[in-house]
């Protein structure tokens, strides 16, 4: 499955966009820990930030499931308008 | 701007237009040279369509139009435009105030205020997730 991220977020992970080998269904949580384990730096990152989630352009709660083939996207709260 | 308006005032049968534009504006210390906005492809204008027909659902209206612009924006630059067309005042005042109230909540847009010693991300403010809330 396809991961993005954006604005803040993105600057801090130094990272857009990254491809998650998910062979099962899991949740948004889970795999927002996966990608806590990814580097001391990612982790700093995504701990202790208000997040927003969304799966296939549509918001999320972190419990939703995704699965192969879905687009993740984690970023902070939007400031349009 | 005004072909917007001949749009949105286009039926005889809505007599009530109301728009709302937001502009860049400057920061408190006065230093804004820019602002950024970033969108997420895709996701950005599904949001806008989902709003609009949310409001098109809750409030009997004609047109509605939400136009919003991204990429880098110099000060006092239209940013939002929010239109509609209603039969009475009442409806297009509030389906406006509701457009914009979910648009700054729930729509995927990032503001970056650029001065010339950095830049910095516009932080999500309280008030605009409190108004959003009593929709």
């Amino acid at each position: 499955m396809k991961v993005l991220f954006f604005a803040m977020l993105r600057e801090r992970l130094g990272c857009a966009e990254i491809m998650l080998e998910q062979p099962e269904p899991t949740t948004v949580a889970k795999v927002l820990e996966q990608l806590k384990s990814h580097s001391q730096e990612w982790r700093t990152a995504l701990e202790n930030q208000e997040l927003l989630a969304a799966v296939n352009q549509s918001f999320v709660s972190f419990d939703a499931i995704v699965q192969k083939g879905d687009e993740l996207a984690f970023f902070p709260p939007v400031t349009g308008g | 701007m005004a072909e917007l308006y001949n749009e949105l005032s286009q039926s005889p049968a809505h007599g009530a237009v109301v728009t709302f534009t937001g502009l860049v504006r400057e920061m408190a210390s006065g230093e804004l040279t820019h602002l950024t906005l970033e969108h997420y492809p895709g996701m950005t204008e599904a949001a806008l369509q989902d709003i609009a027909e949310q409001a098109m659902s809750r409030w009997p209206l004609g047109e509605v139009i939400v136009i919003h612009r991204i990429g880098r924006l110099a000060l006092n630059e239209n940013i939002v435009f929010v239109g509609v067309a209603s039969g009475h005042r009442k409806q297009a005042f509030e389906a406006a105030e509701f457009l914009m109230d979910y648009l700054k909540t729930r729509a995927p847009f990032w503001k970056k205020e650029h001065t010339h010693e950095g830049e910095e991300w516009v932080a999500a403010k309280q008030s605009d997730k409190t108004a959003a809330q009593r929709w």
